[in-house]
């Protein structure tokens, strides 16, 4: 049984990112830097609990939404549809190329010199979330390629003479320890949002730490109910703020500050600035506010940039130290 | 009753929530602590895992070889799915593969419910993957150390109760319900103060602990006493922990304008003294004694035991399944992720069709006739190159020798790059600073131009010289290479990293050069070829993580055997 999301002691960035990225799936994945049991998992676990049950074709390997059915190689489309929960796929380490993007299916293959395609974890997390702990020890084209389908929605397959096209969309939730191996800093400035966990270093807040889980050991039942209402208040947000995204206004001082903000961090590339709108946006929407204003875009700033700066050999401070400068530079 | 074996009982009443043991070194302590635990789970399955098991096994799936005997399709169970609420035991769990240790880590995640038993055999610098080791609650001894014997002093009698002996062979999960909040909020509060006094940041640990605890006090049918919280602090918290606590350290200091108070120091401890929470010395003395000696060493673990855990310096697997360029294939079964080469397999099966068909009853259905022996898989070559970074002493009166012999060593390797896809550099240090002679090369021609009059003599630059290899190294990582980096030095610096002369610094900065080499994570070997080796240099070589290899009088060739033998894992 999931952990209730908001039940989850403090990480308020992290938790902050996982509703961002629910409200906005464009806006391309989290990528959380922390220690080993920190909560990541247990957070992007709780997170895709929280979300109602979707709709989909019964029995699809693709996860097929009705309204995509169309595309779906197993031709999905007359079968009746059913609610099932938000796939969360946890990728272990050391998967295989195989196993991630589906291969042939050696079975028939063989028994029956059929050619056919066996989907892989991609197809399983269309719709939901990808997982991936320790990302930075992943194969560098295995990350390469994840990123790719996660950019594209789409998961394209052309080998051992299959030619397979799947929809793929999925959340990303990669996490790792940058102690143990960095990741490139293209792979980096492919993820939407960035952010650091640590255990609390606050006496009260590890205890509540253990309080809660022994809650939950003891009666999970119980523990769920307990948290219920606020969990529900989460998700009743979620949807909130899906509905209202489009609406949401981004006037063009937000605009200038996203880009004024860039310039100042000396952060690469544009995609720095197209998250921090997306993400303001987002994060106005869960707000409930009708435009994304400066203090949306403050919020969300350090998350969306952290990952994205040059980084200075001789400059000890950290990417988030900076962006804070920078952000009380600017904007006071 | 030692500490791995009270370990070792607990973790029998309470699998799932104490995750497993991990059971350091071979001795008498690690059989007994297997014995318990094989008898607790009498009756529930008990599973060794293999390091090599491939990952059908383990995760159950398609059997390949039966299903195509048979001609339908025949699954196998996984490992992981018959070890669900019995024992996994992992021997030789040093070696085990990331692949293999993300499985179970998956798998105890999803709450398969198995006890861990990591079996752990590696020397200092090898340890099982941090996934697992994470994930299991006692981290202790195999062999019977001075910690476990000290805490048999912890009243034996009590142990050895039939009463509490019962409690805790029948105890099961559910037991620890009747638990109730025993102890309560002040055991809670002080294993929050001691994980956070000993830098533990992982909240699986805490809630071991907490566990752990709850159960070592059941035992003794009493409320948690700080018995049990040292017994915690010494199976638990203590092995994990990232630094010595010091109990000024964790208050911040006073601000300045409160001087007229009295000294910082006596109001720290009077307050510490007056706190309920604070850490009692007994536990602390506990925890203290578990804290393994090298534990700023031990900071970067991560990175060092996965490297322990791989193969060779030489860039990493040559010849792989996974990923390259193709090879060609081989006779072999699709499993642990090699991939089934399907043209090869049918061509292989094709010429045996008749007799097979003629072999088979004359009823049997129609289908192609494809046996285990004609299954082909695919073979890659990884493009991973291996890079040997030579960084060498050339001060004072041994440099011609040292010179002469590193540049032997270094055409000697050149003469066979090709072969082993391997590139050399060379780095000299001398005088006031640190120059790269040659840059990575895989041609000998170059070397021997570059080579040919090499100056030596003057100070000892040792810090320059060790930050040079460093970065070189850093850098051709991540190109993609692999470096190796030896460093020929008696490892008495008298130089500093600013260029002045002066020992006492110019050691320090060469200790801190080769911390930071270490944390780079880079593989080496110091090697020192005088006549009488000294300290210094072996300790330069713990600092940087990296082997030391006194070879007194060694020539090129017994450099060079030595290199290549820790680089690539055999002598050339």
């Amino acid at each position: 049984m999931a952990f209730p999301f908001s039940a989850i002691v403090g990480q308020d960035e992290m938790k902050r990112a996982l509703l961002i990225s629910a409200v906005d799936p464009r806006i391309g994945g989290v990528m959380v830097f922390g220690d080993r049991g920190t909560g990541k998992s247990t957070a992007a676990r709780a997170l895709s609990a929280l979300l109602p049950p979707m709709v989909a074709i019964a029995g699809c390997r693709y996860n097929c939404a009705p309204d995509e059915a169309d595309r779906c190689p197993d031709q999905c489309g007359a079968r009746k549809t059913a609610k099932v929960p938000v796939p969360f796929v946890d990728l272990p380490l050391g998967a295989t190329e195989d196993r991630v993007l589906g291969a042939l299916d050696l079975e028939r293959a063989l028994g029956r010199g059929e050619k056919a395609f066996e989907p892989g974890l991609l197809a399983r997390a269309h719709r939901g979330y990808l997982y991936i702990d320790e990302i930075n020890l992943l194969e560098d084209h295995l990350v390469d390629l994840l990123l790719d389908v996660a950019q594209s929605g789409e998961n394209l397959v052309e080998r051992e003479g299959l030619s397979v096209r799947h929809p793929a969309k999925f959340v990303l939730i990669g996490s790792g320890n940058p102690e143990e191996g960095e990741l490139r800093p293209q792979l980096l400035d492919r993820f939407g949002l960035s952010v650091e966990v640590k255990t609390p270093q606050d006496i009260e807040q590890r205890i509540e730490i253990m309080r809660r889980c022994d809650a939950q050991e003891r009666d999970g039942a119980a523990f769920a109910a307990d948290w219920a209402e606020a969990d529900a208040k989460i998700v009743k947000r979620i949807a909130k703020g899906k509905k209202a995204l489009p609406k949401v206004a981004m006037p063009d001082e937000t605009l200038q500050d996203a880009a004024s903000l860039c310039i100042a961090v000396g952060a690469d590339g544009l995609r720095g600035e197209l998250t921090l709108m997306r993400a303001a946006r987002a994060y106005a929407a869960l707000e409930g506010a009708k435009s994304a204003e400066r203090k949306h875009l403050r919020a969300i700033a350090p998350m969306a940039l952290r990952h994205r700066l040059r980084r200075d050999v001789l400059d000890e401070t950290g990417s988030t130290a900076r962006i804070d400068r920078a952000l009380t530079e600017l904007f006071g | 009753m030692t500490d791995t074996l009270t370990a070792a009982r607990l973790l029998a009443a309470a699998p799932a929530r104490l995750g497993g043991i991990w059971l350091r070194g071979a001795g008498p302590e690690r059989e007994a602590a297997l014995a318990l635990l094989t008898a607790a789970f009498d009756g529930r399955a008990v599973r060794r895992v293999p390091v090599h098991i491939d990952e059908e096994r383990l995760c159950g799936g398609l059997n390949v070889a039966a299903s195509l005997a048979a001609g339908h399709r025949i699954e196998q169970t996984g490992l992981l799915q018959e070890a669900a609420g019995g024992l996994l035991v992992v021997p030789m769990a040093e070696r085990m593969s990331a692949l293999v240790a993300g499985r179970i880590a998956q798998a105890m995640d999803a709450g398969a419910g198995f006890a861990l038993v990591l079996l752990d055999d590696g020397g200092e610098d090898e340890a099982p993957p941090v996934a697992l080791t994470e994930r299991v609650g006692f981290w202790c001894e195999g062999v019977v150390s001075t910690k476990s014997v000290e805490s048999q002093d912890n009243d034996p009698s009590r142990l050895s109760r039939a009463k509490s002996r019962d409690v805790i062979s029948d105890g099961c999960d559910t037991s620890l319900d009747t638990l109730g909040t025993n102890g309560g909020e002040k055991v809670v509060a002080s294993l929050a103060n001691l994980s956070l006094a000993l830098g533990v940041d992982s909240a699986r640990a805490l809630l071991f602990a907490q566990t752990a605890m709850r159960l070592h006090a059941q035992s003794h049918s009493r409320e948690s006493t700080d018995e049990d919280l040292a017994f915690t602090a010494r199976t638990i918290l203590g092995p994990r922990a990232t630094r010595i606590p010091q109990k000024a350290d964790d208050t911040p200091p006073p601000p300045p304008e409160a001087e007229d108070e009295p000294p910082p120091g006596d109001a720290e401890s009077e307050q510490e003294q007056h706190d309920p929470d604070a850490l009692d010395d007994l536990i602390l003395a506990a925890a203290l004694a578990s804290i393994p000696k090298d534990v700023l060493a031990r900071i970067g673990e991560g990175r060092s035991a996965r490297r322990a855990t791989g193969a060779g310096g030489a860039g990493r697997k040559r010849a792989s399944q996974l990923r390259g360029k193709p090879l060609g294939a081989r006779p072999g079964l699709p499993r642990g992720g090699a991939r089934l080469a399907l043209i090869d397999t049918l061509r292989a099966a094709v010429p045996w069709q008749e007799i097979r068909r003629q072999q088979e009853a004359a009823d049997a259905p129609k289908r192609l006739r494809i046996r285990k022996g004609d299954l082909r898989i695919r073979r890659f070559e990884e493009r991973a190159e291996a890079l040997t970074i030579f960084a060498v002493d050339a001060s004072g009166s041994s440099a011609l020798a040292r010179l002469a012999e590193a540049k032997g060593a270094v055409e000697l390797m050149l003469a066979q790059s090709y072969v082993k896809r391997a590139q050399v550099a060379l780095i000299a240090f001398r005088g006031t600073s640190a120059e790269l002679l040659l840059p990575p090369t895989r041609s000998l021609t170059r070397a021997k131009k570059v080579l040919g009059e090499l100056p030596g003599g003057g100070g000892t630059p040792l810090a320059l010289g060790l930050a040079a290899a460093a970065e070189l190294a850093e850098t051709q990582a991540a190109r993609g290479r692999t470096p190796f980096v030896a460093l020929l030095t008696d490892g008495k610096g008298n130089i500093d990293k600013h260029g002045q002369p002066g020992r006492a610094q110019a050691g320090e900065d060469a200790l801190a050069a080769a911390r930071r080499f270490a944390g780079s994570g880079t593989q080496g070997v110091v090697i020192d070829i005088s006549a009488r080796p000294q300290p210094e240099a072996a300790a330069i070589a713990a600092a940087m993580r990296a082997r030391y290899l006194a070879l007194p009088r060694a020539d090129a060739r017994g450099v060079e055997q030595a290199v290549s033998a820790l680089q690539f894992g055999k002598a050339s």
